[in-house]
């Protein structure tokens, strides 16, 4: 069962990541020890916001604005896959 | 058009992705004489380094095409006083940065001189859980310097990635080589099994484990990805030898990966410079861009239409690109054939009994060195592979 994390929580790239744009692939990309993750235009919308001061709520409440539509279950559920995956640290109560 | 034989269409060639990975060989000069290395045998003779402002185009150019995964290795590219400097450079290109070292000559001072200029990663191998067998196996005393410098690794904020060859002589250690890299704090932990290329196919009959050792490993590996979790992240790579399908290797030949070997021939794998009749271009010569587009080398293997069969007629062979041309070349004796390990091939009997009955140990055990080098290339009857 995948945690999800409370909206007051601040998300984080973790540590050793690194995400960046990469031309050649029309991309953003995720950098880490031996590997590296080609993220889709969602998942990089929501990573380029996780910069250790946004909550998730504001996040949310960002790109709901943005693309006018409930985006809340998904951005909760990308996070708690990307927490998994070890991409992103929390800064407050999870 | 109805009628275009279908070895024409085949032919077109869609334009190959970029290269993503660049694998930076700075020397091949290196103080440990390690028996599985991945360097050719006949490393001494290419021993024309280039130098620090050719390097700094390599890095240049292959930025440009899209590379950003960035592995500095060798041999023991500390040695290259330069080090620093195509770091910094690394990073103000842009690329994920890592340091593939034995940690022999990272002192303090360098660690913090590497971290000003921007590396993000280093890897540092060990070759046992044991002093005794880390020290034999390398043909050094370094595994007390290695402990020490795992430290100085982790107390500059790098992450600690720790990389440990696996075969039949530390195998059986796999549950103590976990518990050292909890010791140490490492966060990833590669147990690669030797790939028998280069150093480790000389020593083969050596280092080959059984099949029950390599199951005993998976099982420890499990368990301790279990106990462990997030914690430490834990990869092992199996033998392909133990396989009926071959890997797809490289992710395919000119795909995704590009090693500059420490005299500037670029090559699409380490290993590749033994394969003949292939006249691979140098980074002296010409543009990365070059090389990876448009060179006779890299083309040589991309797609499917220069197979033959079992290849060419099989249904899995977009997903193993018929496996490591190395392979087929070493094994088989021909860089076109199926690679070895895939039981469809001819030769497959030579992967079996290789794993089921490795050799007796006539020949002692051969450690990396220059002058093992000119010996065993003198010695070789074979074609030359230079």
């Amino acid at each position: 069962m995948r945690e999800l994390h409370d909206d007051s929580a601040v998300p984080a790239i973790a540590a050793h990541y690194r995400l960046q744009f990469e031309p050649a692939q029309n991309a953003h990309v995720l950098l880490f020890p031996e590997g590296m993750i080609k993220l889709n235009g969602s998942g990089a919308e929501i990573l380029t916001r996780c910069d250790g001061r946004a909550t998730q709520g504001e996040i949310i409440e960002t790109l709901r604005q943005r693309f006018a539509a409930d985006v809340g279950a998904d951005v909760r559920a990308f996070l708690g896959m990307a927490t998994e995956k070890g991409w992103v640290r929390w800064l407050g109560p999870p | 058009m109805t009628d275009v034989p279908s070895t024409l269409v085949q032919t077109q060639a869609q334009t190959p992705t970029p290269p993503l990975w660049l694998l930076a060989e700075l020397t091949y000069t290196c103080p440990l004489h390690c028996v599985f290395c991945s360097n050719p045998v006949d490393f001494a003779q290419h021993d024309r380094e280039l130098a620090t402002d050719e390097w700094l185009r390599v890095l240049r150019e292959a930025r440009a095409l899209g590379a950003v995964q960035l592995g500095f290795s060798g041999g023991e590219p500390l040695t290259r006083a330069d080090l620093e400097v195509l770091v910094a450079e690394a990073h103000r290109l842009g690329y994920y940065s890592n340091l593939i070292t034995s940690g022999v000559g990272l002192t303090a001072e360098r660690i913090d001189r590497l971290k000003g200029a921007g590396l993000d990663h280093i890897q540092l191998s060990f070759q046992d859980s044991t002093r005794e067998l880390n020290d034999f196996l390398s043909h050094t005393r370094t595994f007390d310097l290695k402990r020490r410098t795992a430290d100085l690794i982790r107390a500059a904020g790098f992450p600690m990635v720790l990389n440990c060859v696996i075969h039949r002589l530390n195998i059986d250690h796999v549950e103590r080589i976990i518990e050292l890299a909890v010791e140490i704090g490492a966060e990833y932990l590669e147990l690669a099994n030797a790939q028998y290329y280069g150093w480790a196919l000389t020593n083969r009959d050596h280092l080959i484990p059984t099949r029950d050792q390599v199951r005993r490993a998976e099982a420890v590996v499990a368990q301790a990805r279990q106990r462990f979790g997030e914690r430490l992240r834990i990869l092992l790579v199996v033998p392909d030898y133990f396989e009926t399908r071959p890997k797809r290797c490289m992710n395919g030949w000119g795909s995704v990966f590009l090693t500059i070997a420490p005299d500037g021939t670029a090559l699409p794998c380490q290993s590749a410079r033994v394969l003949p009749g292939l006249d691979f271009p140098n980074v002296r010569e010409t543009t990365v861009a070059d090389i990876w587009y448009r060179s006779t080398a890299f083309n040589r293997y991309r797609g499917t239409a220069w197979m033959k069969e079992p290849c060419a007629s099989c249904p899995e062979k977009q997903q193993d690109l018929g496996g490591c041309r190395c392979q087929a070349y070493l094994l088989a004796g021909d860089p076109d054939a199926a690679d070895p390990v895939c039981d469809k091939s001819p030769d497959h009997g030579l992967v079996t009994a290789a794993v089921n009955a490795p050799g007796p140990d006539v020949r002692p055990l051969v450690f990396r060195s220059p002058a093992e080098s000119r010996r065993l290339r003198a010695e070789s009857a074979g074609p030359d592979l230079t």
